[in-house]
């Protein structure tokens, strides 16, 4: 057995523990400290990952592989670029307690360990940390009925899926009598060894997925979180969760039931188009910005499906290409979002950014290019995203699926572009207030991944391809 | 033994069937009370534990079973939470019925 394969995961969880305990001895600034000291941890976390060799330990409950790396990778600078957003938010809200960075980082252990399952139970108990860290961040502000409200309609509904994901694993584990994805790919090697039990359980397994990720029809909580948490907790939950649950999902589908592919790609076919279209549509008319943004984010994870249900390395290459170029668009979106604020108040519906291209250009700059990159709009990092998941796509002959993804981003370019033309061309509102240095630098580094993907495509696509290879090696 | 049939693995399954089914409609059904809602999840997982260790049971297998304790361990975790989050919604709401948690609509 070999434990150190989970050593990032180790160092980063004892961290977790130390922080909590400085947390609680310090009494003044107690909140700034902590933030400081998780992301060192998530910086020497980072760096265990990309040097500790790979493999399968723990009695085969726990996996090693590049897969593992680029997710790790992806969740740590999702992780670490929302916790530099909230620095300032959380201390204007009020809510800059120590225990906010301690929870983002069990929240990330909790990541961690998802996307390096090898087994249902590793799965399942990795899912749940990073969940029960999530409600309570929701519900963070426990002042703001809002916010209490988010995390209340999130604890309700997420805790349903965790229950039908769980029922889903218990059917499979009945039907096929092992809980490891390796013997379960041995064991489902041919598509007449599996039971009508076996396919339901695995149904289950993809809706309590789903949920997780939030695609259509199983969407119902993410507006409302979206809109009741801190924005400091709707950025952390825009990025880093919404990776690993994709990863998740890929190798639960790609490793255990990859032979089963002719059995469970309608079902998600369905669940991507229900997604992309009701991503397209729901959100032409909302008026406040997290709320857009919640819709938009549906929409996003039904194009990353598509490369999903294609099923080849190919198409997971897409998805892994997508998730690279969203997370860096998503925590720059959010970092102009975060930045709205007028004479001290946090603001976010739409109109209060009109006429922003006068009063602050390099705001409007910033989040145009988002917004452009978010609709696909060439040659923005975006753009690419959508390409590769397409491409495999077609190639694989699912013409409905690319054709539908091309309309469905169409309709929804109207209303990305429309925040660029009340920002460009309406009547300016009052000044926002002075933005923070942290969100200005976010969003430099995000806004320049967004703009110069195009000139280094090559790299990251291989890394991902080779990422993608690992899950059907 | 005359009249008496031999409990199988099927029973068991019957049964854990019928509590997901209650617990799954306790949580779109009720329009009451909240705390509803934290048992209709709790028969959730009881149902998932049941079935559990049947199967483990008749697979002989001892790895559902150890699954079941992670999941007691994680249903506690997940009522402790769950709780924490209703009281702190209970002081800013006041109420804790259904049908006022409409602040957003969703």
């Amino acid at each position: 057995m070999n434990w150190a394969l989970a050593l990032p995961e180790i160092v980063l969880a004892a961290c977790g523990l130390l922080i909590l305990v400085i947390g609680v001895l310090r009494k003044s600034d107690s909140a700034q400290l902590c933030s400081m000291l998780t992301l060192g941890a998530f910086l020497v976390t980072g760096l265990l990952v990309l040097t500790r060799p790979g493999g399968i330990g723990y009695y085969g409950q726990f996996t090693v592989d590049s897969f593992a790396v680029l997710t790790k990778l992806l969740i740590l600078i999702g992780a670490a670029l929302s916790l530099m957003l909230s620095f300032d938010y959380n201390d204007r809200q009020g809510i800059a307690r120590f225990e906010y960075p301690v929870l983002i980082l069990f929240a990330t252990v909790g990541m961690m360990g998802m996307v390096s399952a090898s087994s249902l139970m590793t799965l399942y108990v990795a899912l749940e940390l990073q969940s029960l860290a999530l409600y309570v961040l929701a519900a963070f502000a426990r002042d703001e009925l809002r916010s209490s409200e988010a995390g209340l309609k999130y604890f309700v509904l997420g805790a349903l899926a965790s229950g039908l994901l769980l029922y889903g694993i218990s059917l499979v584990y009945g039907f096929s009598g092992t809980m490891d994805f390796g013997v379960l790919a041995h064991a489902l090697g041919s598509p007449a060894q599996a039971s009508a039990g076996l396919i339901v359980g695995v149904v289950f397994v993809i809706v309590g997925l789903a949920f997780k990720i939030s695609a259509a029809p199983f969407h119902m909580w993410t507006p409302d979180v979206y809109e009741g948490s801190p924005t400091s907790v709707t950025v952390f939950l825009a990025t880093a969760p919404k990776v690993a649950a994709m990863a998740l999902l890929l190798r639960v589908m790609a490793e255990p039931f990859g032979h089963l592919l002719a059995s469970w790609q309608l079902v998600i076919e369905v669940v991507s188009i229900a997604s992309m279209v009701l991503g397209a549509l729901a959100a032409i008319g909302q008026t406040n910005v997290k709320r857009l943004m919640a819709y938009s984010s549906i929409g996003h994870m039904g194009y990353a499906l598509i490369g999903l249900a294609v099923g080849t390395p190919l198409g997971m290459r897409g998805v892994l290409v997508y998730l690279i170029v969203y997370i860096f668009m998503s925590a720059g979106t959010w970092a102009c979002i975060i930045a709205m604020r007028r004479q001290g108040l946090a603001v976010e519906k739409i109109e209060d950014l009109s006429g922003l291209a006068r009063t602050d250009p390099g705001l409007a700059l910033a989040f145009a290019i988002f917004m452009f990159s978010m609709a696909g709009i060439p040659p923005l990092s975006g753009f690419f995203g959508k390409l590769y998941v397409f491409l495999a796509a077609v190639q694989s002959g699912l013409w409905t699926l690319a054709i539908i993804g091309v309309l469905t981003s169409v309709v929804g370019s109207y209303y990305y572009l429309r925040i660029v033309k009340v920002m460009y061309f309406d009547a300016p509102g009052p000044a926002l207030d002075r933005r923070p240095s942290m969100l200005g630098f976010v969003a430099a580094v995000t806004g320049v991944f967004t703009l110069f993907f195009f000139l280094f495509p090559g790299p990251l696509v291989a890394a991902a391809g080779t990422a993608a290879s690992a899950l059907f090696g | 033994m005359v009249g008496t049939m031999p409990v199988g693995v099927g029973h068991f399954l019957v049964v854990s069937a019928i509590l997901l089914v209650l617990g799954v409609f306790g949580i779109f059904l009720n329009r009451k009370n909240i705390i509803i809602i934290m048992m209709s999840i709790e028969l959730i997982l009881l149902a998932v534990n049941l079935n559990l260790v049947a199967f483990s049971g008749a697979l002989g297998d001892l790895t559902g079973q150890v699954m079941a304790m992670f999941v007691l361990t994680v249903a506690a975790a997940e009522a402790a939470i769950g709780l924490a989050i209703v009281v702190v919604y209970f002081r800013n709401r006041g109420s804790i019925q259904v049908e006022d948690v409409n602040l957003m609509k969703g």
